[in-house]
């Protein structure tokens, strides 16, 4: 997988809107975002209410995931284009799914809806309506997540990777300080895990680092390539952020992305926790 | 849940007695900047936040009691300011430069 093959530049999909076999793709938590304006033929993705199961923490099965592509007019042979806002976490969360259910060829947009807007380029509020399709999915590829189990085994052995911010990983604070800090768990991080905060990978206009800064980053934080990986952030999106630029920009072998994240691991009871 | 909530507005149900509230607007050339990127970054300038401003231009970050940066970006100008808060509601003004 090379850089090209996974990720596009702003410039090319604006030349490339509206063109047969692309379908770009809108992934938010808030679709307002969406509704005050997308990418011109964009369809939207609530990463809520689309990506959740309704009842239980987990993913849609893959009967509803096949629905919900379906109804969004996404057939297997297209080409996905994601982007978003909050320097396309929800995007990179989304592409990873995608993976998980077997799409063959996902796309991020570079810098996602940020670069979008700062470079002023052109946003509809048209609606958007696809013909629906008949998609069908692969069983989830479970080589790309980590569940519970597996990170307390990996205390010690593999590589894990906090993506969450110095604050977080330190337990000052339990979640992004856009939120309430009013969260159930206790504050820390995984032992042994190392803190490589995602936004070390990108630029401030949203953009991915080039694969010469990305490598030297992990490099120079301790990464060893000998071995197996889990990155995990709260709730798993700013993991797959990470977790696209291991797997997808460096190619590296074995990175799981563990969505259970800190809203779960630190609400166990029994584990150990380091601060 | 990871998305910001609506940025400004009133602070109905939030605890200001627990809570470190840094709130405030972006302002450029005498107004306020609707849709520009504002960073919460720590001491050591690493990232903690990042909000979109409100159609009022203001921002919301919940943090913790000590010194934070803002730093704001949109595609009129740049802008940063250092601030040190403690618990409660901590306002202030971030000013872009062209």
């Amino acid at each position: 997988m090379a850089r090209n093959d996974v990720l596009v530049t702003a410039d090319w999909a604006q030349e490339n809107l509206g063109k047969p076999g692309l379908v770009f793709v809108e992934v938010d938590e808030d679709t307002s975002a969406y509704d005050g304006g997308h990418l011109e033929g964009a369809v939207k993705l609530d990463w809520k209410k689309d990506l959740q199961d309704p009842l239980r923490r987990d993913f849609v099965d893959k009967a509803a995931f096949e629905a919900l592509l379906s109804a969004k007019g996404i057939s297997n042979d297209d080409t996905v284009v994601l982007y978003g806002g909050n320097n396309n976490w929800f995007a990179a969360y989304a592409y990873w799914y995608l993976k998980l259910y077997g799409h063959r060829d996902v796309k991020l947009i570079d810098g996602g809806r940020k670069k979008w807007e700062l470079d002023g380029r052109p946003l509809s509020k048209d609606t958007v309506e696809r013909p629906a399709t008949q998609y069908q999915a692969s069983e989830p590829d479970l080589s790309i997540r980590a569940f519970r189990d597996e990170v307390v085994a990996s205390i010690g052995t593999k590589n894990l990777i906090d993506v969450r911010s110095p604050d977080e990983f330190s337990g000052k604070i339990l979640a992004p300080a856009h939120l309430p800090q009013e969260m159930a768990q206790k504050g820390g991080h995984v032992p042994t895990a190392k803190n490589i905060p995602w936004s070390k990978a990108a630029n401030e206009d949203g953009t991915f680092k080039t694969d010469e800064q990305l490598a030297a980053l992990y490099d120079e934080q301790g990464y060893d390539d000998s071995k197996a990986t889990i990155a995990y952030c709260r709730i798993g999106e700013r993991s797959s952020h990470t977790w696209f630029v291991l797997r997808e920009l460096l190619g590296k072998p074995d990175v799981k992305n563990y969505d259970g994240s800190w809203v779960e691991y630190g609400s166990l009871v029994g584990v150990p926790i380091e601060k | 849940m990871c998305g910001a909530p609506k940025q400004g507005g009133a602070l109905d149900g939030i605890d200001l007695a627990t809570q470190t509230v840094i709130q405030g607007q972006v302002w450029h050339d005498g107004t306020p900047v609707a849709g520009a990127y504002v960073r919460l970054l720590d001491t050591t300038d690493e990232f903690t936040a990042e909000v979109v401003t409100s159609p009022e231009g203001e921002f919301r970050f919940f943090a913790a009691p000590g010194e934070w940066k803002l730093r704001s970006l949109a595609p009129v100008g740049k802008g940063e300011r250092v601030v040190s808060v403690d618990v409660g509601l901590n306002e202030t003004t971030v000013v872009l430069d062209s």
